[in-house]
């Protein structure tokens, strides 16, 4: 078999996967945490203020980089939970449901982070924007992946219950996207434009990104220390999870 | 027997069932013909301004009524044992799950879509407006029906769904509420209700094709069928 592939199959089993877990979460912490820094030094005391906006823009290295994040973990999320549930493996439940609740704070951030930056910009906290109202949607399509996985009393009928409704939710996230726009183009005429992403200077641009590494990055440290713990509570019946507990004691 | 007389047998079973408890079939409608009451009164009972936003409000309380009633889809299914004998069956879940919807519609939706221009009538809405607002609540019940099936699919093992069933559905009904209301609103303000209708309509039939298929997909998780 190719080593790869091999590698990839071996992974799947939950022992593999936590002794993986365990060494790469300080490594992914520590890119977090350095990436994070520098960006967020440039994007906060370093870069130009913007002619428009001023100070207020900086919040873009909060607000941007969780915006991604947002809909690529939903995204993910649902991919995780088809592998769950077309291959039935297991450790993809439990990413499934380790990623969705930093889905749901990735949201809730970038939801916080637009309304603080819309009061001196828009003069309110919230206007019924296209993209505010289809991320509100998203976040409440977490909370619903979250609480029926929680509904249930089986940690893994919970996590395919939950997968079936993430697969349901990013076929309609984009059907919600386009509905809201349209909805929007519909209302009202003068829609706020966000600056496009072309228009932005190199010396603002540069440390978003290294946010935005950052912020996958801090994903991934979140991923697998969360994936790690429902792992030992899922299998807390297992030998190896026994001698894991018994070893650390 | 055949996916097709299975599903028209279910198709029959449930209608019947309905018939003999057509007071629960009246809940829905007392709920719409109350929300409505309860928006009258705050508005003011001003016409002039009920009429102008009777639309929208019929079709939100529409939805809702049409919501409360997902909590009868499976339950009952569930609890005396009917939903595994399905499962256990040969014929496709899907199918069964199709005519499931069909049987609710007809019941939930079609009675509902009955009751709308009365409640049109007490939100004085103006009755030019009311062949597009009957066509937009009739392909909108029929696709969030469709959205109820997986939810109700989904919770149907639980002991409870109430607030996580609407947790579940109500961000997802939020399409068809926007193309369902901007078909009215465009005839409203003059303009053509095509677009809005045409792209409700392909919601719907999305909707129609693939719900069957993932309530299936949910109804088993529970049940220790094989796939």
């Amino acid at each position: 078999m190719n080593p790869l592939l091999r590698w990839f199959h071996s992974l799947g089993s939950p022992p593999t996967f936590y002794r993986f877990a365990t060494r790469w979460i300080p490594w992914t912490g520590f890119a977090a945490l350095v990436l994070g820094a520098i960006g967020l030094y440039f994007g906060l005391f370093r870069a130009p203020a913007d002619y428009l906006q001023g100070e207020s823009f900086r919040i873009i290295y909060l607000h941007v980089p969780s915006a991604w994040m947002s809909l690529f973990i939903y995204v993910l999320m649902a991919i995780y939970g088809a592998i769950a549930l077309i291959w039935r493996i297991k450790l993809c439940e439990i990413l499934m449901m380790a990623a969705a609740p930093i889905g749901a704070m990735f949201t809730a951030v970038t939801l916080i982070t637009g309304m603080l930056w819309g009061k001196p910009t828009w003069g309110t906290y919230w206007e019924w924007d296209a993209r505010m109202t289809s991320e509100l949607v998203l976040l409440f399509l977490y909370f619903g992946v979250l609480g029926l996985a929680n509904a249930y009393d089986d940690l893994r009928q919970g996590a395919r219950a939950a997968a079936v409704l993430a697969l349901v939710g990013v076929v309609n996230v984009p059907i919600i996207h386009f509905s809201v726009q349209w909805w929007n183009t519909l209302h009202q005429g003068e829609s706020v434009q966000i600056i496009g992403k072309s228009t932005i200077h190199a010396s603002m641009l540069w440390p978003l990104l290294l946010v935005a590494a950052a912020s996958k990055f801090y994903f991934l440290f979140a991923l697998l220390q969360r994936a790690r713990t429902l792992l030992l509570e899922q299998e807390r019946g297992k030998s190896w999870a026994r001698e894991l507990a018994l070893g650390a004691r | 027997m055949s996916d097709f007389s299975a599903t028209s047998s279910l198709l029959f079973r449930d209608l019947t069932l309905a018939w003999h408890r057509r007071s629960d079939v009246l809940q829905p409608l007392a709920f719409a013909v109350l929300v409505v009451l309860l928006f009258a009164i705050t508005l003011g009972g001003d016409r002039a301004r009920l009429s102008a936003m009777a639309a929208p409000i019929i079709w939100v309380t529409v939805l809702l009524a049409n919501f409360l009633s997902f909590d009868q889809f499976f339950r009952e299914d569930a609890a005396d044992g009917t939903l595994d004998q399905w499962l256990s069956s040969a014929v496709h879940m899907s199918a069964l799950c199709f005519g499931k919807a069909l049987a609710h519609w007809l019941v939930y939706g079609l009675s509902l879509l009955l009751a709308t221009p009365v409640l049109a009538m007490l939100l004085s809405l103006d009755v030019s407006l009311l062949p597009v607002l009957l066509v937009s609540i009739a392909m909108g019940t029929f696709g969030a029906t469709q959205i109820g099936l997986v939810a109700s699919a989904l919770t149907a093992r639980l002991r409870r769904g109430g607030i996580l069933l609407a947790l579940i559905v109500l961000p997802l009904f939020l399409p068809l509420l926007i193309f369902g209301s901007g078909a009215v609103d465009a005839v409203q303000a003059g303009l053509s209700a095509r677009s809005a209708l045409l792209l409700l309509a392909a919601q719907t039939t999305l909707l129609t094709t693939l719900a069957p298929l993932a309530a299936a997909a949910s109804l088993r998780i529970g049940s220790d069928q094989p796939p």
